[in-house]
């Protein structure tokens, strides 16, 4: 194939311990570190490895968001992609707008492929990746644990809730990728500087032609109620008896 | 006027306890009609059991050959024929759902609401963001339909008792070649499943290899319980991916969850959360599982868990 394109979302770093805000009007982000979303990571490694094995020419990053996005797009440089594309826009974008977008990008490039993650840890809506595929009118592939091609036809493994699932779909397709499929390379410091040669470009919102979907409004963010410190017990009759009076054996 | 269209999980044999849960989180809402639609091959006795779901209006059946088993690709424009009418489309944010339910989202052409886990009127919800460390109130606009994925451990399944009325739905739809189904390898096992069993047992990284996992298998099939696991324990092959707990793999609400050798990041507790009682048996005190449980025994896991096994026996 082609192209692959791959989607990198700016999100609160996995290790951060996120707070939400005391007013309630959504969850801290100044000063917290921000990273590449770890599921968009494997996708891009999964991406690159299609290419070093021969069976894609180039990789495009893609990230829609304010021109901070930039660092990620870099890094995904770095890791190893071709070129980068920011769609800058300060508003939030929701995932079907998303969607619409990947759409219009898909539409530019021509892409055979596009890798997913399968969720962002953010807002953990596991949505963009479906909504891409239908609105392409195209397969879609979800929570990949392996791929293999097969000329223009992929056959993917994925992870649901009683095992593992093989489709097969015809290219071109949308995939999200899950954890078990690879794990991401390390960027070296070579790498950093090369990736600094590459092109990003910057496309506005407005240049693609993408009507915003209706929005889901968020109208307070609380943090979750936390459940109570138990007992401890000091050995295993205390925690038979413990089990025995709950009923529970 | 609410009117609900509750998308069936199935197998082609039995319904997924998760249509029911969604069933009950349509009953929230305060709908005039809650519908479940069953797609499938042959879904009769699959229909028969919808029926009896407290709370369903009418059962719809949509039988195709190519609908069984369940591909998103194919099953989402029949919906999409079917969502014709109704005010709220519901499906379960199992990887069933999951996968299905955005795609008939786009088409429809709104975004969706995934996770409910609480209902605050018929267009406001709460849903779980951030790996449950924010819960957040959404509001879905009044003028389009409401299409949303059912946290299902949040809510209780509906009921049986009832005896809807079944009926074959006219569904005009195109469906794609583009996607084939080829297998399902399931984990054979005759252990309960992890997603309805009252009673689960985890184990950690702490447990060290495959073989001393077994440990873990001991005592789940002396409780009767289904075997969970945390992501480093999939990640280092001592178990299979479907028994990972947490934020990205399944969301459980059992009543009895003892968590054996794990620490507790908060990605795995999210996936617990709604646990009746929690055990945590970990050799470090420090360990933030025990934060959470509701029983915690600090100690050596190989030797207490044998103990444990052989004292309930």
């Amino acid at each position: 194939m082609e192209k692959i394109v791959v989607g990198l979302k700016r999100v609160v770093d996995y290790n951060v311990r996120v707070q939400v805000k005391s007013d309630g009007s959504g969850v801290e982000t100044d000063g917290v570190k921000m990273s590449i979303n770890p599921f968009d990571e494997i996708a891009l490694e999964e991406a690159l490895r299609i290419k070093e094995r021969g069976e894609a020419n180039e990789v495009i990053v893609v990230s829609i968001g304010a021109s901070d996005a930039q660092q990620q797009l870099r890094t995904g440089l770095a890791m190893g992609a071709d070129r980068a594309i920011l769609v800058e826009t300060d508003t939030a974008t929701d995932a079907l707008t998303v969607a619409r977008i990947f759409k219009a990008i898909v539409d530019r490039e021509s892409a055979d492929l596009v890798i997913l993650g399968k969720q962002a840890i953010d807002d953990d809506n596991s949505q963009t990746g479906q909504m891409l595929a239908a609105i392409w009118d195209r397969p879609q592939a979800t929570f990949a644990s392996e791929i293999v091609f097969d000329g223009s036809v992929a056959k993917v493994t994925r992870e649901v809730d009683s095992g593992l699932e093989t489709l097969e779909i015809d290219l071109p397709a949308v995939i999200t990728v899950d954890l078990r499929l690879n794990e991401p390379r390390y960027v070296k410091l070579p790498d950093i500087m090369k990736a600094k040669k590459k092109p990003l470009d910057t496309v506005s919102l407005g240049e693609l032609d993408v009507s915003p979907a209706p929005q889901i409004r968020e109208t307070e963010f609380k943090p979750p109620e936390g459940r109570q410190r138990g007992v401890m017990v000091d050995d295993v009759a205390g925690l038979v008896a413990a089990l025995k009076d709950k009923g529970l054996v | 006027m609410t009117k609900i269209l509750v998308i069936a999980e199935h197998n082609g044999a039995a319904l997924n306890p998760s249509t029911a849960k969604c069933v009950a989180c349509a009953a929230d809402v305060g709908a005039s009609d809650i519908d479940v639609a069953v797609l499938g091959g042959s879904v009769a006795d699959v229909a028969a059991q919808a029926a009896q779901i407290n709370g369903v209006s009418r059962v719809l059946t949509h039988e195709r050959p190519e609908n069984d088993p369940a591909v998103a690709a194919i099953l989402a424009p029949q919906i999409v024929a079917m969502a014709d009418g109704y005010s709220h489309v519901f499906g379960p944010s199992t990887a069933f759902g999951k996968d299905l339910m955005p795609r008939v989202a786009a088409l429809l052409g709104v975004n969706q609401v995934s996770d409910i886990m609480s209902v605050d009127g018929s267009h406001s919800f709460k849903r779980p963001i951030y790996a449950g460390n924010a819960i957040v109130s959404v509001e879905a606009p009044k003028d389009s339909v409401v299409v949303a994925t059912v946290r299902t451990a949040s809510y209780q399944a509906a009921e049986d008792g009832n005896s809807a009325a079944v009926e074959s739905a006219a569904v005009d739809a195109e469906i794609p070649t583009h996607t084939r189904f080829v297998e399902l390898k399931t984990g054979a096992s005759d252990r309960p499943d992890l997603q309805t069993a009252a009673k689960v047992v985890s184990g950690g990284r702490a447990l060290g290899s495959e073989e001393k996992f077994e440990i873990i298998y001991k005592l789940a099939d002396q409780l009767g319980a289904a075997v969970g696991s945390s992501r480093a324990a999939v990640d280092a092959g001592y178990v299979p991916p479907e028994t990972q707990v947490g934020q990205t793999g399944q969301i459980i609400a059992p009543d009895l969850y003892i968590a054996i050798g794990i620490s507790g990041a908060i990605q795995h507790i999210t996936g617990i959360k709604d646990a009746g009682t929690i055990v945590a048996i970990n050799k470090d005190e420090e360990a933030p599982i025990f934060e959470v449980a509701d029983i915690g025994l600090v100690g050596d896991l190989f030797a207490v868990v044998p103990e444990l096994t052989e004292a309930l026996s």
